[in-house]
């Protein structure tokens, strides 16, 4: 039963992100716009179902696999992709969050996860809280990241004069730059507390460890420590802003799958 | 009875005649009067722009009715020679007559494609003619259909989107930059009429903050006065450049006015926040190397005319699909037109008392059980008689009424009182009725005239 949820998830999701990329690149036709839409929507009706018949059967909430941390890494972005949607009418932002959402999903379910009989010592609430902020806050580092690009991509029509179907169906500039800015500002707060809850948590526990995972995080909150600051002293905004979100989120996306990859630690998903 | 459209437009005559033969606002209650009095003609309207002159009206007969209306421009100005505008004329007459009247006010027939001046000046050539009892039944239903066919356009199509002038263009890109102008500040170097606009535009739009530098600084203050801005020095608007978000450049100098060094220490400044730069001025006055500076947007008068002109065929590509509605609406009321002939009026009617008379005799017939022949004839022709004394009278009111210049009232009142539209399964009166109730309610104050 919930293979089969997972699978019409993932099956809306392909259709959702096909729906979004023809928006995009078709001119202005309502009937795919909300096509799109109400595709997506089921997708995360379904996604929703799925987590929560999967946190009941297996009693405990599971975000320390791998695989499980992507699929609630794409909920969670996709819902605020909805959120967005109805708060500000930024259709077109679900063009490029969907592709990233179906990409989560995909790559959580064909990177390389070995199975571990599950740790005791992991199934503790803070360790819950500090998993999720810190998902939380990629999802808003994500979406700095999709108005990065959105950013970049208007632009350069805007500068090069090239006033397609594009450039009318994206958002103005500096809409863009003040979504990063929140996105950022947000996900900053997240990843804090998340960092905050995880070093108060494993104190009982341990020390810090030098596990390459804490090495990076703290990179990243430093990164965009630096970037907020920036913003208000020496004015990093605009195409800069746009530049340094999409920097700041390929450090997320490497902290998070990457550093599986070439080392393997504590922090490792399982 | 027909609809016939007389005018003339900005394809057909040129302004030195549109100009003689329009008829102005002081003129127009005495126009209708006169057009009214014509024989032959049971309906009128007149609607004067500048654009167009056109007079639409329901006649008896189609030829004499053109020629009644051609009288009536000589009349309106004997000082020039008929010869002078009548190849100008154009002349339509039933369906081709309402399909112009449908596109007109869609806007399709415009210099601008999809221009919204237009709808609002036909609506007042329609009140106009209302409170003047100059139009009747058809016309009103015909121009009532026409603004709802505008809305139906307006919304259905995208007619009416995109900047088709270079002010609005310039407009247009700034919200694309900015998002909302509210708070926003323009700096406007030099005059110039589509400068001006421009100003005027952005300052509808929200420009809260005008500043305003010529070479002559008495310009500057009178401009300054007339935007509500502030006027500068020309010596000293450089200082002010960090401060602009929108800057508007249109002077008569020979070199570049603004460079590269101008703009690269505003936006240091202005702590990377994005410039709108906009040079309507030939020869250009904004180094086009300013462009290369990130966060500047320049655009020069060239490459907003192609957005114009981009735009403009857009237009007419959703023109096409306006048309497209246009027919389906048409025969939306050319059934409706049909439905006022006369002979189907007198045949439903009495198709409808015969319905009646039947099935109240074979009702009676089932509750009475055996009649005699003798006996359910009397019945029978009992209740034809009945029936034919009731009609007798509305059937030859009708039929002599139909030929008077009330005509189409009677007929559309008998259609209505004996209900004989009930077949139909989309009477245009029914249908559009939800469409048209927000064009009465809001801009139509006379729906008792």
């Amino acid at each position: 039963m919930n293979l089969l949820f997972f699978k019409i998830t993932l099956v809306s999701y392909f259709l959702g992100t096909l729906a979004f990329l023809a928006y995009l690149l078709a001119g202005k036709k309502e009937s795919l716009s909300r096509f799109s839409l109400i595709i997506t929507g089921i997708g995360f009706l379904f996604h929703t179902i799925t987590l929560l018949t999967h946190t009941y059967a297996a009693g405990y909430v599971s975000l320390t696999r791998l695989f499980d941390a992507m699929a609630f890494f794409a909920w969670a972005l996709v819902l605020v992709f909805l959120l967005v949607e109805y708060r500000f009418r930024i259709h077109v932002l679900g063009s490029f969050v969907l592709p990233l959402a179906l990409i989560s999903m995909l790559s959580g379910a064909v990177l390389p996860t070995e199975m571990h009989s599950p740790d005791t010592t992991m199934h503790r609430a803070w360790v819950y809280m500090h998993t999720a902020l810190a998902l939380l806050g990629a999802v808003a580092f994500a979406i700095a990241f999709l108005v990065g690009v959105m950013y970049l991509i208007q632009e350069r029509l805007l500068k090069s004069k090239q006033l397609n179907n594009l450039y009318y169906k994206l958002p103005p500039l500096d809409l863009l730059d003040e979504l990063n800015q929140k996105a950022v500002i947000l996900g900053f707060g997240l990843l804090t507390m998340g960092i905050i809850i995880g070093a108060w948590g494993a104190g009982y526990v341990s020390e810090w460890i030098w596990d390459p995972r804490e090495i990076f995080s703290l990179a990243i909150w430093l990164f965009y420590l630096v970037v907020l600051h920036g913003r208000i002293t020496v004015g990093w905004r605009a195409k800069k802003a746009a530049y340094l979100a999409i920097i700041g989120f390929i450090g997320v996306i490497f902290s998070f799958v990457g550093v599986d990859l070439v080392w393997k630690g504590q922090h490792s998903f399982l | 009875m027909d609809i016939i459209v007389v005018g003339l437009n900005h394809r057909t005559a040129p302004i030195e005649i549109r100009e003689k033969l329009s008829i102005s606002d002081a003129q127009l209650r005495e126009a209708l009067i006169r057009l009214k009095s014509c024989h032959g003609i049971d309906e009128g309207l007149i609607l004067s722009t500048c654009n167009r002159v056109e007079v639409c009206a329901v006649v008896q007969q189609v030829q004499t009715g053109f020629q009644r209306i051609k009288e009536f421009f000589e009349d309106h100005h004997s000082g020039l020679s008929p010869e002078a505008w009548n190849d100008c004329l154009y002349l339509f007459s039933g369906d081709e007559a309402i399909r112009h009247i449908f596109r007109v006010a869609s806007s399709l027939d415009s210099m601008v494609v999809g221009e919204p001046q237009i709808l609002g000046q036909l609506k007042e050539a329609f009140d106009t003619a209302l409170h003047q009892k100059a139009t009747g039944v058809i016309l009103n239903k015909v121009f009532r259909k026409a603004i709802s066919v505008a809305k139906r356009v307006r919304s259905e199509t995208r007619i009416a989107e995109n900047a088709v002038s270079i002010s609005f263009a310039a407009v247009e890109l700034a919200k694309k930059i900015f998002g909302r102008l509210e708070g926003k500040e323009v700096l406007l170097v030099g005059t110039g009429e589509m400068a001006e606009l421009a100003v005027r535009h952005l300052g509808d739009n929200g420009v809260e903050k005008i500043m305003i530098t010529t070479r002559n600084f008495d310009n500057a203050i009178d401009l300054a006065k007339r935007f509500n801005g502030i006027p500068l020095r020309l010596e000293e608007f450089p200082r002010y450049l960090a401060e602009a978000d929108i800057l508007i450049c249109s002077t008569g100098a020979s070199h570049y006015v603004i460079t590269e060094e101008h703009i690269d220490k505003a936006i240091q400044r202005r702590k990377n926040r994005p410039i709108f730069l906009i040079d309507i001025s030939v020869p250009r006055n904004i180094d086009p190397r300013v462009n290369r500076i990130d966060n500047v947007f320049l655009y020069d008068i060239d490459d907003l005319q192609l957005i114009v002109d981009a735009n403009v065929e857009g237009r007419q590509k959703e023109a096409l699909k306006a048309e497209g509605i246009i027919s389906d609406e048409l025969t939306v009321i050319d059934r409706w037109l049909r439905s006022l002939e006369v002979v189907p009026t007198l045949t439903a009617l009495r198709n409808k008392a015969e319905e009646i008379r039947r099935l109240e005799v074979n009702k009676f017939l089932s509750k009475m059980g055996e009649l005699s022949p003798e006996q359910r004839e009397t019945l029978e022709g009992l209740a034809a008689s009945i029936i034919n004394k009731l009609l007798h009278s509305p059937l030859v009111a009708l039929k002599d009424e139909a030929r008077s210049k009330n005509g189409a009232l009677y007929i559309e009142a008998a259609r209505r009182l004996f209900n004989l539209d009930k077949d139909l399964p989309r009477h245009p009166l029914r249908r559009s009725s939800d469409r048209e109730d927000d064009v009465d309610s809001g801009e139509e104050p006379d729906s008792k005239a």
